[in-house]
């Protein structure tokens, strides 16, 4: 069985080769090839799936050793694949997740000329992501870890012919460079101080290095998850990514890339456990990240950065959890997989309503659309409600475990996470319902639009081919990309109940990653019910300002804060005042240096040699009996000399 | 005869040459002097030769000979063309190489 792991990777590559390689007299058939390939990883997941579900929990490790990469003395670099409950998760996840978004795509990029290199694309993508959670050792890792950023680059840039879509896959690249410099030190340090890295000898030997070490090498891996999750203070990209097609966004956002540094904190448990500092601090990114995702996310009329920002939030849930040690990681995962079938079903559907309506992303230009989209809207508020947490529902299930565990962290730390947890999940429940009033519900904005404001965001290219002022006619999306939306709007119902009774994603993520009741000071109820009061509470005010009230279609000034959080709580211009400008005074410093310090040496001992053989020079006067005198003072001394010499 | 006394010539032939270098102007004298210097060279080789009981200063000798006959050809050459093209034979003429 262990022959498979493989090809899980290799179908996915292939068809990335074929695509790309192909040219174009596979343009008819590309989207098809691309797809394929990746249900046909997909299958051989269940497969394989089906395989360790026959195992005991003890025995569900398989290792597929291929051949040995670098082999230098002690430096043994493995290309090893490592597929336990863990990575089945995640296979299952990127590949089942990833082909709905494949087929979706087929009718999204339809007409776009460049279809065929979009799907070769995003078979990249999966692959790259599917090596990076396969893997048995972190270099190997940091392989597939590249090539998600590669793979990322391409597709946020996709539409390249726009300034704005280079300029955020340029962003977003660079971004994650600061990530992956934190993950190549890890590696580095991991080498040195357990002279492998290897995934079994490194975690099992994990707690006899030094504390200090570990939480070096704890931090750096915290570093690596914050470039590849989008935390603070590595979170500036996410936004921008927006300008990639819709189902790129849907792809980074929930089944790849973005779960990269969940993955790797989560795979790394043994070295965050052995450092309670680092610990703290990935709990503290993942709190902040939480709020400040959920807050940019209010703000949004971008529906797609509205998106983008609840993202962030949720993957700073996950974080958080991931901090928290053994309390939290199966809740991790387990948020991180109903975050998978919700935020692509919200993505897409996202997506489908920018398909209906000339792809317009501004909210305040819907409205009403829900007689028009009815499936679209049906499944768009299926993932609505799971990702406000609604009972019975996926993401009732998972966030509510992470609140607990969260208060169950003990002492002040425990009320300030769990508080910060709480109000999250009053704030998701705010703007996701702004949303989805905004999109569905109220007057059809789009109706004879009014002159543009100034300030208002630039239409999609689309938009211009129809006329600066022409109507949009929202319509249903075709079959092809209802049914992915259908089946992940399924998925976000009932994945949570049907990972939840009988704690079966518990039992089954046990073995890898361990697992301990906390010690809550509230009870489950309590927090059941007090997340239940925040939800209500976030929905009514949601309510109370845009569905009671008619939401205006040009964006009003808004408060502070409003305002603040619609330029990303000023992170972009915090970036450019520190790093922006920072480097060019550093830069513009270090030219006045070389040109006043080293150019000065340089051109100072060549002035000094050039005067020196000018006076040298007057010695040359061209009098053959004056050279004679030198020659003759010359020998001279020598003679003197090697008498001299001889006497002493 | 005390062999010493050959190297007191050798040594006041060379003081005249090297003088006669240093202090005269006509080429042709110039010329002469450094050949009476070379000659005080090879009689010093010789005497040497014959106090150690060696012919190695014998061979010097013959060595130097060949050059300076070679010396003698090309430096009349110059001396002559010189004396063609300027009119004179003073060394403190031809200083054109100089910067």
């Amino acid at each position: 069985m262990e022959k498979l792991i493989a090809l899980l990777i290799a179908a996915p590559l292939l068809g990335a080769a074929v695509l790309l390689v192909g040219g174009r007299r596979l343009d008819r058939v590309g989207h098809w090839i691309g797809t394929l390939l990746s249900t046909a990883s997909f299958v051989i997941g269940l497969v394989l799936f089906a395989g360790l579900l026959g195992r005991n929990a003890e025995h569900r490790t398989l290792i597929q050793h291929l051949w040995t990469w670098v082999p230098v003395e002690s430096f043994q670099a493995d290309v090893t694949f490592r597929l336990d409950q863990l990575s089945m998760t995640f296979v299952l996840l990127i590949t089942g997740v990833g082909s709905l978004i494949h087929l979706y795509s087929v009718g999204y990029m339809a007409h776009d000329e460049r279809r065929r290199r979009f799907f070769g694309y995003l078979n990249l993508f999966l692959a790259a992501m599917l090596l990076l959670v396969l893997a048995d050792n972190y270099l190997l890792l940091y392989v597939g870890w590249e090539g998600v950023g590669l793979a990322s680059y391409l597709l946020i840039g996709f539409w390249q012919h726009k300034p704005s879509a280079a300029t955020a896959a340029k962003k977003a690249f660079l971004v994650n460079r600061v990530g992956d410099v934190g993950l190549s030190i890890a590696i580095m340090l991991l080498f040195t101080t357990f002279g492998t890295f290897a995934f079994g000898p490194v975690l099992d030997h994990a707690g006899s290095a030094s504390e200090g070490k570990l939480t070096a090498i704890a931090l750096m891996l915290l570093l690596a998850a914050c470039g590849k999750s989008a935390q603070v203070p590595l979170q500036s990209w996410l936004g921008d990514a927006m300008e990639g097609p819709t189902p790129v966004s849907a792809l980074i956002h929930a089944a790849t890339m973005v779960t990269a540094g969940v993955y790797l904190i989560v795979r790394s448990a043994a070295v965050f456990n052995a450092a309670p500092d680092a610990q703290l601090v990935v709990t503290v990114v993942g709190a902040v990240t939480l709020l400040f995702g959920a807050i940019v996310g209010c703000a949004k009329d971008d529906i797609k950065k509205a998106l983008a920002g609840s993202t962030m939030s949720q993957i700073g849930y996950m974080v958080l959890a991931a901090g928290l040690g053994p309390v939290g990681y199966v809740f991790a995962i387990m948020h991180l997989v109903t975050h998978g079938f919700f935020k692509a079903g919200l993505f897409l559907g996202a997506g489908s309503v920018m398909h209906g309506m000339n792809d317009e992303v501004d909210m305040r230009k819907y409205g009403g659309l829900r007689t028009y989209m009815p499936v679209t809207f049906v499944t768009f508020g299926l993932g609505y409600l799971a990702i406000i947490g609604f009972p019975g529902l996926s993401g009732f299930f998972s966030k509510d475990k992470i609140i607990e565990a969260a208060f169950a962290k003990g002492g002040t730390e425990g009320w300030i996470l769990g508080g910060a947890a709480l109000l999250g999940a009053a704030i998701t429940a705010f703007y996701m319902t702004r949303v989805m009033l905004m999109t569905f519900f109220g007057e059809e904005r789009w109706r004879s639009r009014p002159t543009r404001s100034p300030e208002a965001p630039s239409a999609e290219p689309a938009a211009e081919h129809q006329g600066e002022h022409a109507e949009p006619h929202p319509h249903e999306s075709p079959k092809v990309m209802t049914i992915p939306m259908i089946v992940l709007a399924v998925g976000s119902v009932f994945g949570g109940a049907f990972f939840s009774v009988g704690d079966r994603f518990l039992h089954w993520l046990e073995p890898v990653t361990g697992h301990s009741e906390g010690d809550s000071p509230l009870s489950a109820a309590t927090v059941t019910g007090a997340t239940m009061v925040c939800l209500v509470a976030g929905v009514a005010i949601a309510w109370a300002q845009y569905g009671r009230k008619p939401v205006p279609a040009v964006a009003p000034r808004g408060s502070l804060l409003t305002r603040a959080a619609r330029r990303d709580l000023y992170q972009d211009d915090l970036n450019h005042v520190v790093l922006v400008r920072g480097g060019e005074h550093l830069t513009r410093s270090l030219v006045y240096v070389d040109h006043t310090l080293v150019d000065g040496v340089v051109n100072g001992t060549a002035a000094g040699f050039g005067g020196l053989s000018g006076r040298l020079r007057r010695l040359q006067n061209g009098f053959a009996r004056s050279y004679a005198v030198s020659m003759f003072g010359g020998a001279a001394l020598l003679v003197a000399a090697t008498l001299l010499m001889r006497a002493v | 005869m005390n062999p010493v006394n050959y190297l007191y010539l050798a040594a006041l032939l060379f003081t005249i040459g090297a003088t006669g270098v240093l202090i005269r102007r006509n080429a042709i004298v110039v010329f002469m002097c450094v050949e009476l210097m070379l000659n005080a060279c090879n009689l010093a080789f010789v005497v040497f030769s014959r106090m150690h009981g060696n012919l190695d200063g014998q061979i010097i000798a013959f060595f130097t000979m060949v050059v300076a006959a070679a010396e003698v050809v090309v430096g009349l050459a110059i001396i002559v063309s010189l004396f063609r093209t300027r009119h004179s034979a003073s060394v403190d003429d031809a200083s054109l190489m100089k910067l």
